[in-house]
């Protein structure tokens, strides 16, 4: 088994390649080989959601995935939403409701609130609470993070602040 | 196949990764340590729906999220869509494969069981060709399957519902998204309004998927009234076998489990025929 493999992958819309250990997950390719640290790594077991990333369209957990294994996929993390404005007005709601206090779990709820409100419709409070099922938070309580989404969810939906609308899955 | 024989190769120490999503935390807590994993996520083979006569094709490498949104298993094997929403959470239906998590062999797992209620075939290949076991032969014991070392779960074939079948499928979890205390599904025919056959399979009370047979036996050749489903429920603990738990004790996902049977049942009795 060779000790490293080269990667290719595009990240945040550049194309990066390099060397690495075959047993680097996305998340630590992320955070050390790329120094893109927003996506945060917390329980590395699939469990906590601070890793979350958009790869190929979906959001997946970047610790469960091998690094090798997303050669050749298009990824985006939280720092490319973050810098082409695509959750401007979610990172608003978060702020105006209070909806973080430590901000650890903050890029995950964000990538999952992106996912959500990227689907048709507008989701009722309970669906926003299945679909952040998977994200950790343990400082909120989660009730204003809920508020802070279903403020955008609607916003968005009346077309007042809308941005460029993704195709992103569940 | 390739795959096949790079685990040949490694003398037996490596393990098949599709998604990764329960692989993966195993690795990470150390519970597994495999040489070699071997990425099977691109094998063309193992994808698709398909339906082939009377018998649903689902390839391994179908991801929960498609299973979710797939109109065919809708349509022929409306278990698996019915407990879909409840496998996880979004970010790991979107990566989880059906056929990884059905040869994972959770007790807790939705898609196990489901395969059990609807009679499924699993498809297994080997260096030598390719084999089909039925459900009920396939989940052997904690986390252990028909599939031997260096086998390979191909796909899953379901045997399609018909008119005069009905069904259902509820677990009992704290939250969405976590194993659930309790699940079942339930397939059942339907002859002159009376039950010809039905499979009744509780997830999450056992060391795998268990139908509860002495429940099955009551139903069968009779109409769900709720004399007949009490009749039932009170059999239904028999079958099960619930680990100690010091959150949830056996007797209280026995109670659990009848409840489900209870409203199951319930919901099929109303269900048109």
């Amino acid at each position: 088994m060779s000790d490293v493999v080269n990667v290719t992958m595009k990240v945040n819309g550049t194309d990066v390649s390099h060397a690495i250990a075959p047993r680097n997950t996305l998340a630590d390719f992320l955070r050390q080989t790329l120094e893109l640290t927003g996506t945060h790594t917390g329980c590395e077991m699939g469990v906590c959601g601070a890793c979350l990333v958009v790869l190929d369209g979906r959001v997946v957990h970047s610790c469960l995935t091998f690094a090798v294994q997303a050669s050749g996929s298009t990824i985006e993390t939280v720092e490319g939403l973050s810098e082409r404005a695509a959750i401007a007005d979610l990172q608003e709601a978060f702020h105006q409701r209070n909806a973080l206090q430590c901000g650890f779990c903050t890029p995950g709820m964000l990538m999952t609130a992106h996912s959500l409100l990227s689907q048709p419709g507008v989701p009722s409070r309970e669906d926003i609470r299945d679909a952040l099922s998977g994200n950790y938070c343990r400082c909120t309580g989660y009730e204003a993070i809920v508020d802070a989404i279903e403020m955008v969810a609607r916003k968005r939906h009346d077309g007042a602040a809308a941005p460029q609308n993704e195709e992103v899955g569940a | 196949m390739e795959a096949l024989d790079a685990f040949e190769s490694s003398g037996e120490d490596a393990s098949y990764i599709a998604g990764g999503q329960s692989l993966v935390p195993a690795l990470a807590l150390r519970l597994q340590a495999p040489q070699l994993l071997i990425d099977i996520a691109h094998i063309e083979t193992l994808r698709g729906v398909e339906l082939q006569g009377d018998w649903l094709r689902i390839g391994a490498l179908t991801r929960h999220c498609e299973v979710l949104a797939d109109p065919l298993i809708r349509t022929h094997a409306p278990l698996y869509s019915d407990a879909a929403p409840h496998v996880a959470h979004p970010a790991i239906r979107n990566k989880g494969t059906i056929g990884g998590s059905i040869s994972h062999a959770d007790p807790a797992s939705e898609f196990p069981a489901m395969t059990l209620a609807l009679g499924a075939e699993l498809e297994i290949a080997n260096r030598d060709g390719t084999r089909r076991v039925a459900a009920d032969d396939f989940f052997v014991d904690l986390f252990q399957t028909a599939i031997e070392p260096g086998e390979l779960l191909v796909a899953i074939h379901v045997p399609v519902v018909r008119p005069g079948h009905r069904w259902a499928f509820h677990e009992l979890a704290r939250r969405r998204g976590d194993f659930a205390l309790v699940g079942c599904g339930i397939l059942a025919e339907f002859v002159d309004d009376a039950v010809a056959q039905i499979r009744i399979a509780f997830f999450a009370v056992g060391s795998t998927p268990i139908r509860a047979q002495q429940a099955e036996d009551i139903l069968i050749g009779k109409r769900l009234d709720q004399a007949t489903i009490a009749a039932a429920q009170a059999v239904a603990g028999d079958d099960l076998d619930p680990s100690e738990d010091e959150h949830v004790p056996p007797a209280m996902k026995r109670h659990l489990a009848r409840v489900l049977l209870g409203r199951l049942l319930g919901q099929i009795a109303r269900q048109a025929p």
